[in-house]
């Protein structure tokens, strides 16, 4: 059979100048993410000083716009605003005009009236900040789309890796539980392969998705050979009723929760919160010394600092947004 | 069975194009004359007889083409579709006759429904118009239609299409029943308990963009229940829009165990991969959804070889802004009428894959075969449904006769467009 060319591979993203974002680790050359990774640095050692605010984004308006509930990445994502000085709003879907029905288009609409350099958007669906780039003049930032991406997470997490286990090249990590459902493991994958760190997918067989490109088991021993082991949160909120993904959370917990019995001594343990302590991660795990749970949170204000100030004022290389279709 | 509005047949000579019709075997440069909407004359330098000269050099003149399947969204949508600008847009995409999906809102369930439709496209139709009706009462899967008075009403066949029939006893009651009529059931192949939330093939695309995965295997069950069904109760099935090469392999097995199946296959299911969603363009989003490159690649090959014997577009309009959200909330169907021949044109015989012969055939005889229709064709005492096509011509996708802009094709250069379309001996498109 004549070999087919694979019609539209060439046609998208489309190369005309896009407004820089932050959507996709996809969208990431290894250069942005190591460059995103020094500038947060630089803010985490100013955030030593007496007075942490800086007037790095003074004048600039940050918009953050969230249809999921969310504590850790928004008020994350406020403060980080704050501390360079922006101006920020912030808007959660319960009390607001999406409550009647207005479609996120118009949402944007309405909010890039106000000229946002910024809007910061979380949204349960797929694609809602590609629309939200494609409707607004504003630059984007992804909090996180439905099961797709959670960039700022995964750069805060590659981050946090640098600063506790110093390097990053060739480190194992193993990324355990409900991948399936998991944004935050879907950026990961992309970002550790970015700066060369080897994965591992682990958990229960209707968790790991058919079809990724990076080594899966079920056995939960393999975590051993790991540096660091990645905990994902159970998400009970997407599991549907009866589609049996596993048979209880007893048994998840039994078969594939991180316990003392199960680590090595010194392995490091992230999670990216918030957790079901004795499901997938038992309390003695999550309390330890090796556990940086902690510690993720406050870098994610820094990346997140860090993520802002790129889109604002760039560099070289750009932040690319996966180009969406433009429908007239 | 098929209605189109009345008007004067017409008197036209096409002059010097390639006359290319296969099932009739003709591949000549000839002259065509049409007297009242009959062919009257092919042959070299033909009397112009006071007829409307059409200069067809350099052009292909072709039986017009045959849609099994299209969704006028009549009634109930007339915001997306209309029975006027769906076969409008069927006449600019070189169509003579289309067959509309019963999904609309009310359900094509009664004779009362198909009644008024059969009325409107007799007033209205730019091609001729054929109405499916549902296999059950507002496709539910729970009771069946009227189907014999539905059939006497006009039926053309039944199809539950959008829903698949859940239950195989309700399925195998349907089969007994159509027999009675005459008439087909088309079936939307579909395990919903395997495809559940699913929006985008479960495969590599799926799982590193997060999308739920809608398996091949959610199809290919189901086309293996049904026409396992099928050969017990021995009545013939059409199978809709297939996707996937496990799905073909078990038509394959069947038609060898001489089961009455039939098939079809859209355009953007031979022209586009599961890769295509990475763009996250709401018009990537269709049921059934993009597969992986092996998938494609079976589905051209039965095509080729006939297991597939028509290409049908799945004509799914769809209003701007309910497309115009996050990919995952928007819904599924792409429109297709206006561009089907070319882009398939464009990808597949331009790309050396499949003959142009082929492509005519399986838009033409092909789908007036599985469905009992008159096959449009170049032959003195037939009916003129022609198509005239300028293949060299590159055109891009911007305007349409159709109510909706849902394309997958929006923007792109296609190459092949059809100049003229004569539907029912009169020209319902020109350029």
């Amino acid at each position: 059979m004549t070999t087919i060319r694979l019609v539209r591979d060439d046609l998208r993203p489309p190369d005309k100048p896009l407004r820089r974002h932050c959507i996709s680790i996809a969208d990431l050359t290894r250069d942005d993410l190591q460059r995103l990774l020094g500038t947060a640095r630089t803010f985490e050692t100013a955030l030593d000083r007496e007075v942490k605010k800086l007037p790095t984004l003074k004048g600039r308006l940050v918009v953050n716009l969230f249809y999921e509930s969310s504590t850790r990445t928004s008020s994350s994502f406020e403060l980080a605003a704050k501390r360079l000085s922006a101006d920020t709003l912030t808007l959660k879907s319960a009390g607001s005009s999406v409550d009647k029905g207005e479609s996120l288009k118009d949402t944007a609409l309405t909010l890039g009236a106000y000229d946002p350099d910024v809007i910061v958007i979380r949204h349960p669906q797929i694609g809602a900040p590609q629309l939200v780039a494609r409707v607004t003049e504003a630059h984007v930032v992804n909090a996180g789309d439905g099961k797709n991406q959670h960039p700022t997470q995964a750069l805060l997490d590659v981050y946090t890796i640098q600063q506790q286990v110093g390097r990053l090249d060739g480190l194992h990590v193993a990324i355990v539980g409900d991948v399936l459902h998991s944004r935050v493991a879907r950026s990961l994958i992309q970002a550790f392969e970015l700066v060369g760190i080897h994965t591992t997918l682990v958990g229960p067989p209707a968790l790991l998705p058919r079809g990724m490109k990076v080594p899966m088991t079920t056995d939960v021993d393999a975590i051993r050979d790991a540096d660091v082991v990645y905990v994902l949160r159970m998400q009970q909120e997407r599991m549907q009723a009866g589609a049996n993904y596993v048979p209880s959370l007893r048994e998840y917990a039994a078969r594939w929760g991180i316990t003392p019995e199960r680590l090595r001594p010194g392995q490091k343990v992230m999670h990216p919160g918030p957790m079901n302590r004795g499901v997938e991660i038992d309390p003695r795990v999550a309390d330890s010394v090796d556990a940086l749970v902690e510690t993720q949170v406050r870098s994610g204000l820094v990346v997140r600092m860090a993520v802002l100030y790129d889109v604002l004022t760039g560099g070289p290389v750009g932040v690319r947004a996966l180009a969406a279709a433009e429908v007239a | 069975m098929l209605y189109i509005k009345e008007r004067p047949g017409e008197n036209i000579v096409v002059r010097a194009a390639r006359v290319l019709d296969p099932t009739e075997g003709i591949d000549a440069t000839l002259d065509v004359r049409i007297d009242g909407g009959m062919i009257a004359a092919i042959g070299e330098s033909l009397d112009r007889n006071e007829h409307r000269v059409v200069d067809g050099a350099g052009l292909v003149l072709t039986p017009a083409f045959v849609d099994p399947h299209v969704h006028l969204r009549t009634p109930g949508r007339e915001d997306e579709e209309t029975i006027a600008t769906g076969t409008a847009a069927a006449a600019a995409g070189g169509f003579c006759a289309i067959l509309a999906m019963p999904n609309t809102d009310p359900v094509v369930d009664s004779a009362a429904t198909l009644g008024a439709l059969v009325e409107t496209a007799a007033r209205q139709a730019e091609v001729a118009v054929g109405f499916l009706a549902a296999i059950t009462r507002g496709q539910k899967g729970e009771e069946l239609t009227e189907m014999a008075e539905l059939a006497d009403s006009g039926a053309v066949a039944f199809s539950d299409d959008g829903v698949p029939v859940a239950s195989a006893g309700m399925m195998r009651r349907a089969l007994q029943y159509a027999s009675i009529t005459g008439r087909k059931l088309a079936l939307h192949c579909e395990e919903r308990s395997l495809s559940s939330d699913g929006q985008v093939h479960e495969g590599t695309v799926a799982a590193e963009l997060g999308f739920h995965g809608y398996p091949s295997v959610a199809e290919s069950v189901m086309v293996e229940r049904d026409l396992a069904l099928a050969g017990y109760e021995g009545q013939p099935v059409h199978l809709l829009h297939l996707s996937s090469a496990d799905s073909v392999a078990a038509l394959r097995r069947a038609r060898a165990a001489s089961i009455e199946a039939t098939a079809e296959v859209t355009p953007h299911h031979l022209v586009l991969t599961d890769e295509a969603v990475r763009t996250l363009d709401a018009n990537m989003k269709m049921n059934p959804p993009l597969r992986s490159a092996e998938d494609r690649t079976a589905l051209i090959e039965a095509l080729q070889d006939g297991t597939i014997e028509c290409i049908a577009t799945d004509h799914a309009p769809h209003a701007l802004h309910e497309k115009d959200v996050p990919f995952e909330a928007a819904p599924f169907g792409v429109t297709g009428l206006e561009t089907a021949f070319a882009v398939v044109h464009t990808h597949l015989v331009r790309g050396g894959v499949l003959p142009l012969a082929t492509v005519i055939e399986r838009m033409t005889a092909g789908p007036a075969r599985v469905f009992g229709l008159d096959r449009p064709r170049v032959a003195v005492g037939a009916t003129a449904n022609l198509a005239l096509l300028d293949l060299e011509r590159e055109w891009t996708v911007e305007t349409f006769k159709s109510r909706s802009r849902n394309s997958w094709l929006l923007g792109e250069t296609l190459v092949g467009q059809v100049a003229m379309t004569i539907a029912g001996g009169a020209v319902a498109f020109e350029r």
